[in-house]
């Protein structure tokens, strides 16, 4: 059996130790009828069948590699330097728990800390905490954040349709059960129509930026619904694609009280949705209504300074049903590898990436508006993504860009909202090169009207 | 020991990533919305691995000794796990791609999820969660989901033994649900008594660990699913202690209704410092339809056989094959988060029960027991234990040592670095006076576990001999204990300059 040191004879000892005759005796508390079921799983793999198998089960995937491909919507395709990966597999990282102990996880605790100060580097905010399972439970936990500062007396919620649809979800979804009405996504995605629904309910205020469809709010407007919010007594919550921080105005200085977002993109890799890294920071008034891990500086019986997991009466090991979130594992190894990549690319580098994904999606939108039968919809400023209205349905285009070309196309706007039918959200990254974008644009402009098609077929 | 922060060692001008020049023209920069300043640390790459190289050294892991850590499941994580979750084929692919152009993904977590139906009994899985505490929150929401869909919404309580996990009332509070603590009996178990007295129509439902928190698999399992569906209730099952039971008993068998499983501990997903997890939900055919979605279904249906270039005849005919598709449930209580699940987590744990088969996950829970009861066996007459039963995976003793007084659970629990090894967990549950809870799993060998009980033995005598020792333990550690008071009163959390 794999990965199972003890021989027989250690098993003999063991149960004459213990002074059974055999393991089956250790389980007479089950019940003897239920006892020892015949699990129906397939036969054991050894270890170069499973790897066979498994390499097997991957290539019947159309993977990026051997794809250009358009798609963000929340997900993105980033560059991942090589340190990354390297610093990752040191199984002193990923093999450990949690730092409960810290004397003996200064490794953990020193670059949690470390990720801590690089999220309110990027940010702008003063404390952030050691991640969420992905962007769109932060967003989740940053509501009910909201609604725990404003200790219970508010349940409203308004939120901007600009936020992705599954974060909104999700948000719907974590607080079916606590009584909030959440307002907002049914309007346009403009500041003033949502500042107009701020009341005395309201415990906090959510917008996206790039929004999903890819447009950078004005910083101008932000700050007025922000300000709006503050009036009100609610929280301004402000959910950031943290390359885009890179080079555009961190939260921080357009009045937000959480900052929070998918970390995917810091050197996360794609893996098909996950693990990803929700990334939370707020003011530092708001810290003991934060969820989640904190790491904090102290120093040791020598007067050396060391890292402890602090604030903890805040968590459920302690506080039980007065925690503020449930959360236990979280996403740490992610949020180490989103330190070595804010590290990796630093000041300078971080810029360059958001920059080129800039200049390369504005190339891309500049190309394609040129097409007949395409348009760019808005001329609002955006970072990497723009919705392209298209001639037909986005699903058979993305059918005809894979089969003729082998590029993968946008994310369909239409499966979510009918009112963004033949819509496509083409996202640009430093990874697209300008023969992929021209390429894209060479194949959409070729692109055989409907009727051709079905003739063809027919 | 001490490591540099990593922005003492930044220097203007320097940068640990190489990256493409800009190939298409620059376009105008919206000036309005740019920054400032970006106060990031400038490394080289040398610099960065050494950095981060140094600080992995300052980690202790499962890779580097024996980690009992109590109701954590730290068994060994298999290295061919970690290579297959790093195949291109399953990283470098988007969540949004056309189902047919990610059939391989699919059909994996289809497969994933028809291996934990049949090891835990249940009709129907979801892979979303993305941890233990994010599973229960969603069986909850389930379990309310449910009695809402009857009509039914006068259950407000949930019942929760007082050995339970922190996260079980917590995640009740986020569903807005009141706990209700329900006591233990004289051996372990749930009191009977107690539950009975409070099961009426206000009850959801009772959240069960079982095994509990005290290794104990609950001699009254049964009798307790019969009280709660009795009165209306449904029982959840906290699948934090699985390792005991891969093929011992399934716990839909048992009674549970729903429960959530660790991946990153049944399953041999490594803990990560802290995460990434995965905490799939398995339920009845009757809670199936409010799981949260997407799930992987999978259809037979007839493909055109593709001619072109063949000359083999016998294949003209069409074929069949499966098709992978995600769904989400009729009456779903909607995403628990973007996309569906933790993928790379499930990649590990689908290979780890390929790898180990039927029979090689009942012999690891057997041999995880198995090495608990040896490891209480040598220990229990010098630590006080405080139920004399057989236990399953994991054990529970008291740290408060006869003719040691002054000496605390913590004590012993820093004394352990010492000689090598990490602390068992320690003041939990709650129910025991300076617990120390040890899980050994099944993946030690009892040579590990005879040396380990060694040192807690000697320990044991240091305790009354020399104190001191362990008072001032750890002696051979980066850092010596760390004033957490300090810590949590003069919060300093970051090191960027005001």
């Amino acid at each position: 059996m794999p990965y199972l040191p003890n021989t027989d004879a250690d098993r003999a000892a063991m149960l004459k130790a213990i002074g059974v005759r055999s393991a089956e005796d250790l389980f007479h508390d089950v019940p003897a009828a239920l006892r020892f079921p015949k699990l129906q799983l397939p036969p054991a793999l050894s270890e170069p069948e499973a790897l066979s198998e498994l390499r097997a089960i991957s290539e019947y995937n159309v993977d990026l590699d051997h794809a250009a491909c358009f798609l963000g919507a929340g997900a993105y395709h980033h560059f991942v330097p090589s340190v990354v990966g390297h610093v990752l597999s040191r199984s002193e990282f990923y093999t450990a728990y949690t730092p409960y102990q810290p004397e003996i996880s200064q490794g953990t605790l020193q670059c949690t800390f470390e990720y801590q100060s690089m999220i309110c580097a990027l940010t702008g905010m003063d404390v952030a905490n050691a991640s969420h399972y992905d962007g769109a439970t932060a967003m989740a936990e940053a509501v009910v954040m909201a609604l725990g500062v404003a200790r219970g007396k508010r349940h409203n919620v308004v939120l901007s349709a600009g936020v992705h649809p599954e974060y909104r979800a999700v948000v719907r979804t974590y607080t079916q059960g606590m009584g909030l009405n959440v307002t907002g996504d049914d309007q346009p995605r403009d500041a003033h129509a949502l500042a107009a629904l701020i009341d005395a309910e309201t415990a906090g205020v959510i917008v996206q930026t790039p929004d999903f469809f890819g447009y950078l709010a004005d910083p101008d407007e932000l700050r007025a619904l922000s300000d709006a919010a503050h009036a009100a007594g609610a929280l301004f919550v402000v959910s950031a694609n943290p390359i885009s921080l890179g080079l555009f105005k961190p939260p921080a200085e357009y009045g937000a009280d959480i900052v929070c977002g998918e970390g995917q993109a810091l050197g996360g890799g794609l893996n098909f949705g996950g693990p990803y890294l929700g990334y939370f920071a707020c003011k530092q008034v708001h810290v003991h209504k934060m969820a989640g891990r904190i790491v904090g500086q102290t120093i040791d019986r020598n007067g050396e300074r060391g890292f402890v997991l602090t604030l903890s009466a805040r968590e459920q090991h302690i506080r039980r049903e007065k925690a503020s979130s449930n959360i236990c594992s979280n996403e740490a190894l992610m949020a180490l590898a989103a330190a070595v990549y804010l590290t990796a690319l630093g000041k300078q580098g971080l810029r360059q990436v958001a920059e080129l994904c800039y200049h390369k999606a504005h190339y891309a939108a500049e190309q394609l508006s040129g097409l007949p039968g395409f348009q760019v919809l808005d001329q609002r400023p955006f970072f990497q993504e723009f919705p392209l209205r298209c001639p037909r349905p986005v699903a058979e285009i993305n059918d005809y860009l894979l089969d003729e070309w082998g590029i993968i196309g946008g994310y369909d706007l239409g499966r979510e909202d009918p009112r963004w039918a033949n819509t496509m959200l083409v996202c640009v990254t430093e990874l697209n090169t300008k023969d992929q974008i021209d390429d894209l644009v060479e194949a959409l402009g070729a692109l055989p009207d409907h009727d051709a098609e079905t003739e063809d077929a027919a | 020991m001490k490591e540099p922060l990593i922005y003492d060692i930044s220097s203007p001008g320097r940068m640990g990533a190489n990256l493409p020049a800009c190939d298409v023209p620059r376009a105008p920069l919206p000036k309005a919305y740019l920054r400032q300043e970006l106060p990031l640390p400038e490394i080289s790459e040398v610099d960065l691995v050494r950095h981060f190289v140094r600080l992995s050294q300052l980690n202790y892991g499962v890779d580097k000794g024996f980690y009992p850590l109590g109701s954590c499941t730290m068994k060994y994580n298999p290295k061919v796990n970690e290579d297959v979750a790093r195949l291109p084929g399953f990283v470098n692919t988007h969540p949004y791609q056309d189902a047919g152009t990610v059939q391989g993904n699919l059909m994996l977590m289809h497969g994933l999820q028809e291996f934990l139906q049949e090891i835990s009994g249940f009709a129907a899985v979801s892979l979303q969660p993305a941890a233990g505490a994010h599973g229960e929150f969603t069986g909850v929401l389930m379990m309310r989901a449910y009695h809402q869909s009857r009509g039914d919404p006068k259950r407000t309580r949930m019942l929760i033994p007082d050995s339970a996990h922190g996260t079980n009332p917590a995640s009740t509070t986020m569903a807005g649900y009141e706990t209700v603590k329900i006591a233990s009996d004289a051996r372990g178990n749930v009191d009977l008594a107690d539950l009975e007295a409070h099961c009426d129509d206000g009850v959801a439902g009772l959240m069960l660990t079982n095994p509990n928190t005290l290794g104990l698999f609950d001699e009254h399992v049964q009798q307790i699913a019969r009280l709660v569906h009795a009165c209306g209730g449904l029982l959840y099952g906290d699948g934090a202690n699985l390792n005991a039971i891969l093929g011992i008993v399934k716990p839909a068998a048992l009674g549970f209704d729903v429960m959530h499983f660790n991946l990153h501990k049944t399953f041999s997903t490594p803990h990560g410092g802290g995460g990434p997890g995965s905490g799939p939900v398995g339920c009845s055919a009757t809670l199936a339809p409010f799981l949260p979605g997407p799930i992987v279904t999978e259809e037979l249906v007839e493909v055109e056989h593709d001619h072109e270039g063949e000359c083999d005849h016998e294949h003209d005919e069409n074929e069949e094959a499966y098709r992978y598709s995600l769904e989400a449930p009729t009456s779903s209580i909607g995403r628990m988060k973007a996309f569906y699940g933790n993928f790379g987590i499930l990649v590990r744990a689908y290979t780890y029960i390929r790898t180990l088969g039927a029979e090689g996950l009942r012999q690891a829970s057997q041999d995880a027991v198995l090495n608990a009861n040896y490891l209480l066996a040598r220990l229990k007459g010098v630590y006080p234990l405080p139920y004399d039963r057989t236990c399953m995976h994991e054990f529970v003793l008291s740290g408060v040592l006869p003719n040691a007084p002054g000496v605390h659970t913590m004590d012993i629990a820093k004394r352990l670095m010492d000689f090598g090894y990490h602390p068992p967990t320690v003041y939990f549950p709650l129910t025991v006076p300076e617990a120390i809870m040890i899980e050994p799993t099944e993946t030690e060998s009892k040579q590990t576990l005879d040396a380990f009980a060694d040192a807690m033995l000697q320990i044991a005598q240091e305790a009354k001999t020399q104190p001191e020792l362990l008072h001032g333990a750890p002696h051979a550690t980066p850092v010596s204990r760390l004033d957490e008071v300090q810590a949590a009163r003069q919060p300093v959390l970051q090191c960027l300059k005001g």
